[in-house]
C-alpha cells in the first residue's frame, strides 16, 4: 500500500454524525485522516437527502451524501443488537476519534457513552454533535435547518423589514457544527497525543450559528440595539437622535447584481470610492464627483438620505451599464481597488478565475454513475520552504456505497472470517 | 502594564500550554485563529502598531457611539486572552522586535493583502531561515497567489463571490446582503484545525510549514451539494425564502408581539401528524391539500397562511414549546436580545462577560465545544493597544529598561494613535 504525507496520517477516525454534521469527518479526511463511516444496516437517513444525482431519488445518489462523506470508508453496523455494540467496542478500540450526532442520551443508553467506550479505550477522543448541546433547557430539542438558524440568532440577520427574517436557502445549521466538530475533535486529539488522555468533546450547533453572527451580539451588549436584515440594505448603526439611514450594498448591474460598498470618512473607505468615480468618469459617468471631497464631506454618523443618494445614483448609473465581472475585474486591479463584488451563482463560482487557477476544484470519479464530478477541494494550501509541498491534498476516495467496506474493515481490522460476516448479515447486526 | 506574577494559574491543564504564537493578523479572520489557541493556553502576542491600528478598532459598535482605538467591540470581539504589543513595523528596530519574537515563535499567523510581509521582509521564505521548523499561517479573502490574490474586501464581498448572497433572500428580491460576512466565521475554523493539524504534523516528522487559505474558498465549500446539483442536473441554485424543496411547511410565522416569527420545519410524516394535532386541526392530517408532502408543496402557500393565522394568537416561546412538547422542530427567529437571554446559552455559558479597561464590562462568545477534561479558561480581556508593552518586552522577550526606553524614545514602540478623527465605516 502506498503511505501518502498528510497532515493527519495514522490517525483513525468512527463516523457516526448525519446530515451536516459528516463535515466534521469529511475535513478530518481532507487532512487526511482514515474515516470510517457507520450506517445502520438500512442506510444511513443522509441518503435521502437531496439534491439527487440526475434527480433521481436513490440513496447511492444523494449529491448531499457525496459532498460531506467524500475520502471515507463505509460499514452498516446496527448498534442496537448486543452484538453489534461488541463489535462497535472493538472498533472503538482501534479507533483515536468517535464522531457521533445522536440524541443526548442515547449512546449511553446503549452503553455506549463516553464512560463506556474511555474503559474500553482511555485515550479515545468521544464527540457528540447535536442542535443545542449534551445539557441544558433545549438539549432535548429537535433541530433542523431553519430551526437552528432562528434559534442561532441568523435568520434574524437577513430578509426583509417588511415580511419574515430569511434563512440562507441552503443548508447551514448542520454544517457549522460539522466544522466546530472537526476543530473540537482535533483539539482533543492534539490533547491525547501529547497527554495521552483522551476526553469528551460535546459540539452545539446553536453556539456555532452564534459564532458567526460577526458583530451583532456585541451591537446588542454594548447599545442595546437589535441588528435586523434589511434585504439588501445595512441597518444603519448610529445614535439615538439620528434619523434612520438607508444603506444599500446590493446594485444591479448589466447581466445580475454587484455588492458595491461606497463610503469615506477614513482613508481606506476614501481611496476606493475614488476609484470607482475615477472608473466611471471614464465612462463618461459620475462626471460630478470627480472632485468630491471623501474625507471631509462624508459621514454617515449625521448625513441624510438625499446626501447619501446624490451621491449614490450617479454610480448605480453607472454600474447598469457594466456586467458583474468587468466591475470585479476592475475593482480587483492593484493600486485601483474598490469595495466590490460580483453576486456569484454556482455556476459563476465554477468558473471564477482565482478559484481556477488555484486548482480549488478537484475531479471525483463516480464508476456507478460512469461519471466524474468536480467537487471544490480543501481550501488549505500548505507548502515548506523553497514551495516544496507538505502533505499535499487529495482525495482519498469517492463517499462509500452502502456497506461498501464491510469485508475490508470486519476482516482486515477486526480479523473476522467471511463466514461470520455472512452470520451478522443474517443476523441483521451488519 | 501586566505582571508576570499576576497571570492565573487555569484549574485545569490547557491543551496548548508552553505554545507561542506571534500574531500579525489583523481585521475579522486571522485574530480569531490566535484567540482559539489563546484560549487554550498558547501564548499569544499580537503585533499592532498606533500608526496603523487594526481597522476593526475603528469600526462600530462603539462604547457610547465615541470612536476610540479601544473602545470598539469589533476591536475586542476576536482578541480575548492575548498581550498587545504596539510596534511600528515601518521602522527598521520595529522589524528587529518581530525578528527577535518570530524567534521564540512555534506559530506565526498573519492576514494583510497577499504580499505585505513580503515587503516587510517578514514573509514565510525570510523568517523560516531565523526559524526552521516554524508554522506560518497567512489567510486573506482569495489565498496568497493567482491573478486576484490581491483583491482584499470585507467577508460580505466573499460571499458575494463563494455564492451565499445569491442564494439569500425572497424569489421576488435581489440577493440579500449578508451582513455576517458570512464566510469570516467559515475560514477560521478550518485554518485553526489546520494550524493544530500542523502542529501534529511536526511534532511527527520535526517539519513546519507554510499554511495559504483563501476565506472565499473555506466559504464555498459549504456551497458543495448545489455546486454538484448545478454539475449534475444542470440546476443553478436561486433563493427560495424560507421554504424548503424536501420539507413543508417550512418556513417563519408571525406571533404575538411586534416583529416576532418562529421558525417550523416539518420533516417527515410522523412530524406532520404531530403538528397537526399540536395546532388543534388533526382534519389536516388526512385533507387532500395537505395530507402528502407533494400536496403541501403545491398548496404550501395557503397551508402557510392557515398556519400564520394560528400562530399569531400566541407568543413565540410559547409556539416553540407547543410544537417541541409534540416532537416537531421549532424554534423562535431570536433577536440579539433574546440570545443573551437564551438559557441554553446561558447553561453553556456561551457569553463570557470580562471587564474591559474602556469599554467596560462586554459580553466575548466561546467556542461552540466544550471538552470534558480541559475545558478552555479564559481570565483576560481583550487588550487595549499596547497594553501589554512591558510584560512582553521584559519577561516574554527579554528587553532591559535601557532598550525599552531607547524603543520608547526613537518612536519604534508607539504610545498614541495619530490618525485623525475617525468619521464612519461605510
Amino acid at each position: 500500500m502506498t503511505r501518502h504525507d498528510t497532515l493527519m496520517e495514522g490517525c483513525r477516525v468512527l463516523d457516526l454524525a448525519e446530515d451536516g454534521c459528516c463535515l466534521a469527518g469529511k475535513i478530518l479526511g481532507d487532512m487526511g485522516a482514515d474515516v470510517i463511516k457507520i450506517e445502520p444496516p438500512g442506510g444511513s437517513p443522509t441518503r435521502n437527502k437531496g439534491p439527487f444525482h440526475k434527480d433521481i431519488p436513490d440513496p447511492e445518489r444523494s449529491l448531499f451524501w457525496f459532498a460531506t462523506n467524500l475520502h471515507k470508508r463505509g460499514i452498516t453496523l446496527n448498534l442496537e443488537t448486543a452484538e453489534g455494540r461488541a463489535i462497535f467496542k472493538r472498533l472503538v478500540e482501534a479507533s483515536d476519534i468517535v464522531i457521533e450526532g445522536f440524541a443526548p442520551g442515547y449512546m449511553e443508553g446503549l452503553g455506549l457513552g463516553y464512560r463506556d467506550l474511555e474503559r474500553v479505550n482511555p485515550g479515545v477522543v468521544m464527540t457528540s454533535i447535536t442542535p443545542f448541546g449534551q445539557s441544558g433547557p433545549y438539549a432535548h430539542y429537535k433541530g433542523s435547518d431553519i430551526v437552528g438558524v432562528a434559534m442561532g440568532g441568523m435568520q434574524r440577520l437577513f430578509g426583509d423589514p417588511d415580511r419574515a427574517p430569511v434563512r440562507i436557502s441552503q443548508p447551514e445549521f448542520f454544517l457549522f457544527g460539522g466544522l466546530h466538530g472537526a476543530l473540537g475533535s482535533l483539539m482533543a486529539f492534539y490533547h491525547r497525543e501529547m497527554s495521552g488522555e483522551g476526553q469528551h468533546v460535546d459540539v452545539s450547533c446553536q453556539q456555532g450559528i452564534v459564532l458567526a453572527l460577526m458583530i451583532t451580539s456585541e451591537i446588542w451588549d454594548i447599545l442595546h440595539i437589535n441588528y435586523r436584515g434589511r434585504a439588501i440594505e445595512m441597518m444603519s448603526i448610529r445614535p439615538p437622535d439620528a434619523p434612520p439611514l438607508r444603506l444599500p450594498l446590493v446594485w444591479p448591474c448589466k447581466d445580475g447584481y454587484v455588492l458595491f460598498m461606497i463610503g469615506g470618512g477614513e482613508l481606506g473607505a476614501a481611496r476606493s470610492s475614488k476609484n470607482m468615480v475615477e472608473l466611471a468618469n471614464e465612462h463618461g459617468y459620475a462626471l460630478e464627483l470627480t472632485d468630491y471631497d471623501w474625507i471631509g464631506s462624508w459621514d454617515t454618523r449625521t448625513m441624510d438620505q438625499e446626501q447619501f443618494d446624490r451621491v449614490m445614483n450617479p454610480i448605480a448609473e453607472f454600474m447598469l451599464t457594466q456586467t458583474k465581472m468587468e466591475l470585479f475585474e476592475a475593482a480587483a486591479r492593484p493600486d485601483k481597488e474598490f469595495r466590490l463584488a460580483p453576486m456569484n451563482t454556482v455556476k459563476d463560482v465554477l468558473e471564477f478565475p482565482q478559484f481556477l487557477h488555484r486548482g480549488f476544484f478537484v475531479q471525483v470519479e463516480h464508476p456507478e454513475l460512469g461519471e466524474t464530478l468536480t467537487y471544490p477541494g480543501f481550501p488549505i494550501k500548505m507548502w515548506g520552504p523553497g514551495q516544496e509541498p507538505v502533505a499535499p491534498y487529495r482525495v482519498q476516495r469517492r463517499a462509500p456505497l452502502l456497506g461498501e467496506h464491510n469485508s475490508e474493515v470486519y476482516e482486515k481490522r477486526l480479523g473476522m472470517s467471511p463466514e461470520e460476516l455472512v452470520l451478522l448479515k443474517n443476523h441483521g447486526v451488519i | 502594564m501586566t505582571e508576570q506574577s499576576s497571570i492565573p494559574k487555569a484549574p485545569t491543564r490547557q491543551i496548548f500550554e508552553g505554545l507561542k504564537v506571534c500574531d500579525f493578523t489583523w481585521v475579522g479572520v486571522g485574530p480569531q485563529i490566535g484567540r482559539e489557541l489563546a484560549e487554550h493556553g498558547a501564548t499569544v502576542i499580537r503585533f499592532e502598531s498606533h500608526r496603523r491600528p487594526d481597522s476593526l478598532r475603528y469600526a462600530f459598535p462603539y462604547r457610547d457611539f465615541i470612536p476610540g482605538v479601544d473602545r470598539s467591540a469589533f476591536g475586542m470581539a476576536y482578541n480575548t486572552q492575548k498581550f498587545s504589543l504596539s510596534v511600528d513595523l515601518s521602522m527598521p528596530r520595529g522589524i528587529e522586535i518581530a525578528k527577535r519574537a518570530i524567534m521564540w515563535a512555534d506559530v506565526v499567523g498573519e492576514s494583510f493583502a497577499a504580499g505585505s510581509m513580503k515587503k516587510l521582509g517578514l514573509d514565510y521564505d525570510t523568517v523560516v531561515q531565523w526559524n526552521p521548523d516554524i508554522i506560518y499561517y497567512s489567510t486573506c479573502q482569495m489565498g496568497q497567489y493567482g491573478p486576484h490574490s490581491t483583491y482584499g474586501a470585507y467577508g460580505m464581498f466573499g460571499v458575494a463571490i463563494g455564492g451565499f448572497s445569491q442564494v439569500t433572500g425572497y424569489q421576488d428580491q435581489p440577493p440579500n446582503l449578508l451582513f455576517n460576512n458570512h464566510s469570516d466565521f467559515i475560514a477560521p475554523f478550518y485554518i485553526i484545525t489546520s494550524v493544530v493539524a500542523a502542529l501534529l504534523y511536526r511534532k511527527r516528522t520535526g517539519k513546519g510549514m507554510y499554511i495559504d487559505a483563501g476565506q472565499a474558498e473555506c466559504g464555498a465549500t459549504f456551497l458543495s451539494p448545489s455546486i454538484l446539483d448545478y454539475l449534475a442536473n444542470g440546476r443553478i441554485a436561486e433563493r427560495t425564502g424560507n421554504r424548503d424543496p424536501y420539507h413543508a411547511p417550512c418556513g417563519a410565522f408571525p406571533c404575538r408581539g411586534l416583529d416576532r416569527w418562529i421558525s417550523i420545519e416539518v420533516t417527515s410524516d410522523e412530524e406532520w401528524r404531530a403538528f397537526c394535532a399540536a395546532v388543534g386541526h388533526p382534519e389536516w392530517r388526512d385533507d387532500p391539500r395537505f395530507a402528502t408532502l407533494p400536496a403541501r408543496k403545491q398548496n404550501e402557500d395557503e397551508l402557510e397562511a392557515l398556519i400564520a393565522d394560528w400562530t399569531g394568537d400566541y407568543t413565540d416561546y410559547q409556539v416553540m414549546a407547543m410544537m417541541q412538547e409534540a416532537g416537531v422542530p421549532a424554534g423562535v427567529v431570536q433577536t440579539c436580545e433574546d440570545l443573551f437571554a437564551d438559557p441554553q446559552l446561558k447553561e453553556r455559558q456561551h457569553y463570557r462577560f470580562l471587564e474591559h479597561k474602556v469599554i467596560g464590562t462586554m459580553a466575548f462568545n466561546a467556542p461552540a465545544y466544550q471538552l470534558s477534561k480541559t475545558p478552555n479558561y479564559i481570565w483576560k480581556s481583550a487588550p487595549c493597544l499596547g497594553e501589554d508593552n512591558e510584560y512582553v518586552f521584559k519577561d516574554v522577550l527579554g528587553y532591559s529598561d535601557d532598550d525599552i526606553a531607547d524603543l520608547l524614545i526613537d518612536g519604534t514602540i508607539t504610545t498614541e494613535a495619530d490618525v485623525g478623527e475617525f468619521k464612519s465605516l461605510l
